[in-house]
């Protein structure tokens, strides 16, 4: 029910949302959380790498687990790769459900879960040279806050 | 034969993104295959801290078995989002 998107494009996040609840009167709510790449310490480009055969496949799975967990109406996940410059849109989530409460919920469990849990591999550039992103232990912990008992 | 696949930093170091190699035969799982790659010469692979590997696509773990046919990728942690 909530569709996966990995492409090198951009994404309109006004149309993407508007489509998601088009001709529906039964859904209430619609979050979203647009990711965009930041000019921190004088980034001039952002590199995104990722593997292909399993990122959709990963992607859904996420999906599907925020699915079981939230009574969610639809949704969409769009994830860019390739070169990126400051400003440029990465990823787009959105969610919808008849209340505010999963909705938001699941918005926020989707980024976390995929900054830990989908193949893609961010490379900066910066003054000529470049490096890849190190894993953030504060990803790892907003993972571990939705764990199940 | 195995599919093996290598991505950001590990396909760096390893200075290609893929190869076809034949299961050795006392390799059964993720951590024996690892140690094989490390005794073949590829000293990045003894870096498991800092190494994520799927097998088939799926995560796996140090533990999950490999067999002939399977595509195993590794890579480092995560980053995107």
């Amino acid at each position: 029910m909530i569709s996966v998107r990995v492409q090198a494009g951009d994404f309109d996040p006004g149309v993407e949302i508007a489509a998601l609840h088009a001709g529906r009167t039964d859904i209430g709510a619609v979050a979203s959380f647009t990711g965009l790449v930041r000019a921190d310490g004088g980034l001039e480009s952002l590199t995104l790498e990722h593997y292909p055969a399993m990122t959709e496949r990963a992607l859904q799975a996420i999906a599907d687990e925020a699915g079981r967990r939230w009574p969610l109406q639809a949704g969409l996940i769009i994830h860019r790769h390739g070169c990126l410059l400051p400003g440029n849109r990465i990823v787009l989530v959105a969610v919808a459900s008849p209340h505010r409460a999963a909705a938001f919920e699941a918005c926020e469990f989707l980024m976390d879960w995929l900054k830990t849990k989908a193949p893609f591999w961010k490379r900066e550039q910066s003054g000529g040279t470049s490096r890849w992103v190190e894993p953030k232990a504060e990803d790892d912990i907003a993972t571990d806050r939705w764990r199940q008992a | 034969m195995i599919e093996l696949l290598y991505f950001a930093w590990v396909r760096e170091r390893i200075g290609k993104d893929s190869e076809r190699i034949a299961l050795p035969a006392d390799v059964t799982t993720v951590a024996g295959l690892l140690g094989w790659l490390v005794a073949r010469g590829d000293a990045v692979f003894s870096e498991t801290d800092r190494l994520r590997v799927a097998v088939n696509q799926l995560f796996a773990n140090m533990d999950t078995p490999v067999k002939a046919g399977d595509e195993i990728a590794i890579f480092p942690p995560v980053t995107g989002g």
